[in-house]
């Protein structure tokens, strides 16, 4: 189980990297880990928008169903139709699988975020 | 020997066997002419269909609602089904053939002699357009059992319609809604439920129109108050749905203060008797402040599970949501039943005619063959085998909650395992031990649970032997660790592709060409 250094996390298991106003979101390897295989995902189209804490989206294991989180507000510019497809790829990859990218709606809010090591901190309380 | 059994019924199947025998059709509506298959039937459908005739000529049905083709049946023997399905029952897996310890679900021996009760004619041979004056028997245990999960429960009144559990929380669901409405607060659109709660309460919640807010536990598993606080502060509450003793097995102590802040946020409670069977002549929903319960009559009171129905949902409320219960209940006046409509603040009428007889006839002849004493000590008993597996069990698996438990306890896997060998493995190794394996990975608060619950019904001898072979593959797994991983090979089916299973399943049959 691997926490990758750069990106920012949620205590609901999302990452998000941040390139300039644009975000890419995906979710931990400690999720994936704790889904098991991942049979479904759920995405929503581009120019939806979300509030910090929303659910943006499902993701379904042989095990449980989980909503996805937004960890910070924005408008969906893409989602990755790849992931929908063959949702596997998030327990192959889970930092290489990313599932939406988003414009920010206020690039403050990902200061709220948690950086690797507090993440990784939480995943061993 | 049975297990090499896996043929399906069309392929036993050759044109013109016949399994039954129909009375000809009264002749006044049409002749009773057995007409051959439609000409312009396929070939294959006209064979397969050769001996489920076209229906005669009745002139009541008009033809637009009749089949063209006839349906696709097998077509076998009499003794050809009765092998058939005996033999396909005995590859199935049930309390009658050995342990059952899957947790939550309180799989109890259920009685023989709730079968021959059901069975009587008086019962069995009931048409439910009979008057209710030719009936008296029959409303009487209606009105008897419903008597009695009042005492057992607390509650005021209960309405033995809904078909099924969630059935049940459906129509509790329904019933809070009406008393919020009733009262001009419509606006009370939030159910709450605990993280640890029963995936069917957020499920019957959102089916009945409410928005769901997830609490979390504390570190003992119980409700946090603090968080239950910070929900019902967000308002427009319209109740919490909890289970007592909680999916953890564990007793929510604070139940008392939890209704008192439910109840002066204006919330009602509701009492998800799932784990019912805990806590029978010890203490009651009733009394801890809940407004309105299900019964699972299939836990607790010894009706048979599943598989489809039928089932059972038995509802209770206090006498301040009597009005809103489904219509009709079943009074008595003097010495005689009779049916009565609820009013106009009913939910309505929730199932055909009265609920599942056969089932509530079961879990009447349960509750009277066991009295009040035997009820009291269903729980004892089932409280104390819970304690005794998971006192035995917390060495070789962890038990994160360590606490005395109540009819059930959750492990969190294995203590000690070889790298890649999963709670998983330990369930596909029990099977292949020949026990039923317990919940796993259930509830989701505990990632890699084993969910336990012996129930009151079964010996020291058959806890102790299941005790062996838990220790056994704790064992294996951290030494052999390839004997769980490879689990089930003596089953019909061995390991399944559970992904394959969920995303590509073959739910009827086929011919495979």
């Amino acid at each position: 189980m691997k926490v990758m250094e750069g990106l920012y996390y949620t205590n609901d298991h999302e990452w998000l990297k941040l390139d300039g106003t644009t975000a890419t979101i995906g979710i931990s390897d400690y999720a994936q880990e704790m889904l098991g295989d991942v049979a479904y995902i759920e995405l929503p189209d581009a120019g939806e928008s979300f509030a910090a804490g929303d659910a943006f989206g499902v993701v379904e294991s042989t095990k449980m169903a989980s909503d996805l989180y937004m960890p910070v507000s924005g408008t969906v510019l893409e989602k990755n139709t790849e992931a929908e497809d063959d949702p596997g790829i998030v327990n192959r990859d889970a930092y290489g699988a990313w599932l939406v990218k988003i414009e920010l709606t206020d690039a403050a809010e990902v200061e709220k975020l948690l950086d690797a090591a507090t993440y990784e901190k939480g995943l061993d309380a | 020997m049975t297990y090499d059994y896996d043929k399906t019924i069309f392929e036993l199947s050759a044109e013109g066997k016949q399994g039954y025998r129909l009375p000809p059709v009264d002749g006044r509506q049409g002749g009773g002419r057995q007409d051959a298959a439609p000409t312009n039937a396929p070939d294959t459908l006209r064979n397969v269909g050769a001996a489920c005739s076209r229906p005669p000529e009745i002139p009541v049905i008009p033809e637009s609602l009749r089949r063209a083709v006839p349906p696709l049946l097998p077509q076998v023997s009499e003794p050809e089904a009765v092998r058939h399905f005996t033999r396909l029952s005995q590859k199935n897996y049930g309390v009658d053939g050995g342990f059952y310890p899957l947790g939550s679900c309180t799989m109890k021996y259920n009685p023989k002699v709730n079968e021959e009760v059901c069975a009587l004619p008086g019962f069995a041979g009931l048409h439910p357009y009979q008057p209710a004056e030719t009936a008296q028997g029959a409303l009487q245990l209606l009105h008897e059992l419903g008597e009695a999960f009042c005492a057992i429960t607390g509650m005021d009144e209960f309405s033995l319609q809904p078909a099924a559990g969630a059935h049940g929380e459906l129509a509790g669901l329904m019933i809070i809604k009406n008393y919020h409405a009733s009262r001009g607060e419509g606006h009370r659109k939030t159910i709450i439920v605990p993280d640890s709660s029963h995936g069917t309460n957020p499920a019957s919640a959102a089916e009945a129109g409410y928005h769901i807010v997830q609490i979390d536990s504390n570190a003992d598993g119980t409700v946090c108050l603090a968080a239950l606080e910070t929900a019902l502060a967000d308002g427009d509450i319209a109740g919490l749905m909890l289970t007592n003793p909680n999916t953890l097995g564990l007793f929510e102590k604070d139940i008392l203060k939890i209704a008192e802040l439910v109840h002066a946020a204006g919330g009602l409670l509701y009492y998800d008797g799932a784990n019912l069977n805990a806590i029978l002549g010890e203490a009651r929903p009733g009394d801890m402040g809940f407004d309105v319960m299900h019964i699972n009559t299939h836990k607790t009171f010894s009706t048979p599970h599943g598989g489809g129905g039928p089932g059972a949902g038995p509802i209770g409320v206090k006498a301040h949501l009597s009005e809103f219960l489904p219509t009709p209940r079943v009074v008595k006046d003097g010495d005689a039943y009779r049916f009565e409509d609820v009013g106009p603040n009913s939910i309505g009428k929730l199932r055909g005619y009265f609920g599942s007889f056969g089932v509530l006839a079961r879990a009447w002849t349960y509750i009277r063959t066991m009295g009040a004493a035997g009820m009291k000590e269903v729980s004892e008993a089932a409280v104390l085998n819970a304690n005794y597996m998971k006192e035995a069990l917390k060495g070789p698996y962890k038990l994160p909650y360590d606490h005395v438990c109540m009819h059930e306890f959750v492990l969190d896997g294995l203590a000690d395992a070889a790298e890649g060998v999963k709670t998983v493995d330990v369930a596909k190794r029990l099977i292949e031990l020949g026990y039923h394996p317990p919940t796993i990975y259930f509830p989701l608060i505990v990632h890699n649970a084993l969910m336990i619950e012996p129930t009151e019904t079964e010996s020291k001898e058959t806890l102790d032997a299941f005790l062996a072979a838990m220790r056994q593959i704790a064992d294996e797994a951290a030494k052999t660790p390839e004997v769980l991983t490879a689990a089930p090979g003596n089953t019909p089916v061995t390991r399944v592709d559970e992904l394959r299973a969920a995303k590509t399943p073959k739910l009827k049959w086929e011919e495979v060409s």
